[in-house]
């Protein structure tokens, strides 16, 4: 086997050179093609980095190897900077990081084979909650595809049941249409992955080129009527118990304001779905903060009672309606979404717009007339003082809510939440007074542990000036820890705090829930030094059980820049209360470990 | 094989490679039920396909067809009955 052929564990000249080329003009960033007046020759690599600078794109991160050696060629000589991940799914986390904090569509690359299969689990993670993510991926040559060549995989078919659309790109003229048409689609509607596998040969052709495309953009949304929106009006005064259900569909439309200003001219009070959750500030008067499995006891038990549901960019999950037949049993729903596809999906609603949340809240503000519900106010106010949210220990730094509350109060609204998945990422959603939309992130639909740290490194490239703060534990943390290099070599201003229970924390409760106690396959017989992992990769670590001052400690790792793990013991048993079993309804939720004291 | 209530779905998708792996994709990936496929170019537009499908989801037939919009390289889905249809003109070749 060739050297070109394997995946090196360092880039080379992709990755010494970014940073440098600021200055240099056009052509020199090309290597001096050959120019005419109307054309100059490029490759298609060539072509697809100057595409990609076209879009705006200013960072990129990935892993080079055989089949994409020509992109980092290219690349060496872009201004793109590139973020040398340690594994292809922490370069795909990275970039649905940057993603997710911007709004913008971002890049990851990786090789062929190995390389797109390891990025195949962030691919699926934007698509089920709807990143704009472009993952592009080298092939092999055409003449090779389908021989079993080395390194060789069906990208295109892999990618396929988890992107927006892919691409297998057959010319470098290609390119052309396919890069803008990528960003479009990755941004447009409802947005999601696109996946571009790029055989080496494409990569290498030359072509020559006259004019460039112009960027692709977001197309515009489908046109809303007053009417509709007058109707959902007239069905919102009409309701008396009415609750709205807001998502990650409002963030994405960037509508926050105008759902407050809805909400509060109306007097309805709103649902935070996970994706939802900081586009009402927790402290809000009409939040109820988040439904469903692991919602207040009053939020779930005041949507027993609403006799409107109003859906805001929302897909009515699982996780959140609990058993769809005993979902909100006395109430009507209105469902505005900008995907058809979700309309009637899970329930059927007594009216839809499929719109862009924002464009259908704007005409509402226009047009509403501001009314209060004061009656049914008194009784969501009632639930919520009968049925609170317990937040045990909160005063405790080594216990979950404690250790959360003490981080909240450190930073400020500035810092940007991540988490991996699992108990801290429930308690985290639960408790964390998010201010804010795009505060928070996480994976919500795969729930994929191993998302927080790479995740968390996009965030902080993509917004360096605040604070990046990701929750993790010690299940999801192994399972992209060797990120830990990659935030260090950046010396990114990202904390990584971690409730360590030395268990898979949700998989243990569920066991002792559901299972009879029986504990399968939870502990780590063989416990983990974190911070000395953390060091080991170059970042800061403290655990603060060897802290003669916790607390002092914790501001002080908060506080001082740069990288840094955090461990916090957390016990075992600790579990994240209330809990729907999945599968049940929700207002069936379990508050703690005896069964007698469910509700 | 027996199907109890079929409908049949008359679609126009680009006609490049991947379009019919992207729609049977589809159908895999959720779990809908495909009886029989049909494509060929379209005689006076070779950059178009013609796609016939026989589905048998009664229930999920309009969350199908939504699905089946949303697919980049369908230009349009309609539904179609029996007569007229190119499982009509073929029958007698999966006997």
């Amino acid at each position: 086997m060739t050297e070109l052929a394997t995946r090196p564990k360092h880039s080379t000249a992709a990755q010494s050179q970014h940073g440098h080329a600021h200055e240099q003009t056009q052509s020199e960033v090309h290597g001096d093609p050959k120019t005419t007046a109307e054309t100059r020759e490029l490759s298609g690599a060539q072509l697809l980095i100057e595409l990609l600078e076209r879009q705006g794109i200013t960072c990129i991160a990935g892993v080079p190897g055989g089949a994409n050696l020509p992109m980092y060629d290219a690349l060496s000589g872009s201004d793109i900077k590139h973020v040398l991940a340690r594994h292809e799914q922490g370069a795909g986390f990275i970039a649905q990081g940057m993603a997710r904090v911007t709004g913008k569509a971002q890049v990851c690359f990786a090789s062929s084979g190995p390389g797109a299969t390891n990025l195949i689990t962030a691919v699926a993670d934007a698509h089920l909650d709807s990143i704009p993510l472009i993952a592009i991926t080298g092939q092999v040559p055409q003449a090779m595809i389908g021989t079993d060549a080395f390194q060789e995989i069906d990208t295109f078919g892999l990618m396929l049941p988890i992107t927006k659309h892919n691409y297998l790109v057959r010319s470098a003229e290609e390119l052309l249409e396919v890069i803008p048409a990528a960003f479009e689609l990755a941004l447009s509607g409802r947005p999601g992955p696109v996946s571009i596998d790029i055989p080496k040969d494409v990569q290498n052709e030359k072509i020559e080129l006259g004019s460039m495309p112009a960027p692709g953009a977001r197309l515009p949304d489908p046109v809303v009527t007053e009417h509709e929106v007058d109707d959902m009006l007239s069905r919102i005064t009409a309701a008396k118990q009415p609750v709205l259900m807001i998502g990650g569909g409002i963030v994405y439309a960037d509508a926050t304001e105008l759902l407050r200003y809805f909400a509060e001219q109306m007097d309805v009070p709103a649902v935070q779905t996970f994706m939802g959750l900081g586009v009402l500030p927790s402290d809000h008067p009409l939040s109820l903060g988040m439904l469903g499995m692991h919602g207040a006891p009053f939020t779930n038990l005041v949507l027993e009672e609403c006799d409107l549901l109003v859906g805001l960019g929302v897909r009515f999950d699982d996780r959140a309606t609990g058993k769809v037949a005993a979902f909100c049993p006395n109430a009507e729903f209105i469902h505005v979404d900008i995907d058809n596809s979700e309309i009637g999906k899970v329930l059927q609603p007594v009216q839809s717009i499929v719109a862009d949340v924002g464009n259908v809240l704007e005409i509402a503000n226009r047009r509403l007339q501001p009314q209060s519900n004061e009656q049914w106010q008194q009784r969501v106010a009632q639930l919520k003082s009968d049925h609170p949210l317990q937040l045990d220990g909160s005063d405790e730094i080594f216990r979950p809510y404690g250790a959360i509350a003490a981080v909240a109060e450190l930073v400020d609204s500035s810092a940007n939440i991540t988490t991996d998945v699992g108990q801290h990422q429930m308690w985290v959603a639960q408790a964390y007074p998010f201010e804010r939309p795009r505060q928070w992130i996480s994976s919500g639909g795969l729930g994929t542990m191993g998302f927080g740290l790479p995740a968390a490194i996009g965030m902080a490239l993509a917004a360096p000036n605040q604070k990046t703060i990701c929750f993790s534990g010690d299940g999801s943390l192994m399972m992209n820890i060797q990120e830990f290099a990659t935030a260090a070599e950046h010396n990114l201003d990202l904390k990584v705090i971690i409730l360590n229970n030395n268990h898979l924390g949700l998989v243990r409760q569920q066991q002792t829930l559901f299972y009879n106690k029986n504990l399968s396959a939870v502990k780590f017989e063989q416990r983990t030094d974190f911070p000395a992992a953390a060091i080991a990769m170059g970042m800061a670590g403290i655990d603060l059980s060897e802290c003669e001052n916790p607390r002092e400690a914790l501001k002080q790792a908060l506080n001082e820049p740069g990288p840094c793990l955090i461990n916090i013991p957390i016990a075992e048993t600790e579990m994240v209360f209330p809990m729907v079993a999945p599968g049940g309804a929700n207002k069936d939720m379990i508050v703690s470990e005896t069964p007698e004291a469910a509700t | 094989m027996s199907v109890t209530n079929p409908a049949i779905l008359k679609l126009t998708v680009k006609n490049h490679p991947g379009v019919l792996s992207h729609v049977c994709g589809l159908f895999a990936r959720r779990a809908y039920n495909l009886e029989g496929v049909m494509v060929r170019p379209v005689r006076d537009d070779k950059k178009l396909s013609r796609m016939w499908l026989l589905v048998n989801e009664e229930d999920r037939l309009m969350q199908l067809i939504k699905q089946t919009e949303k697919l980049v390289d369908v230009i349009s889905v309609e539904q179609h009955s029996m007569a007229g249809s190119a499982f009509e003109a073929t029958q007698e070749y999966f006997v």
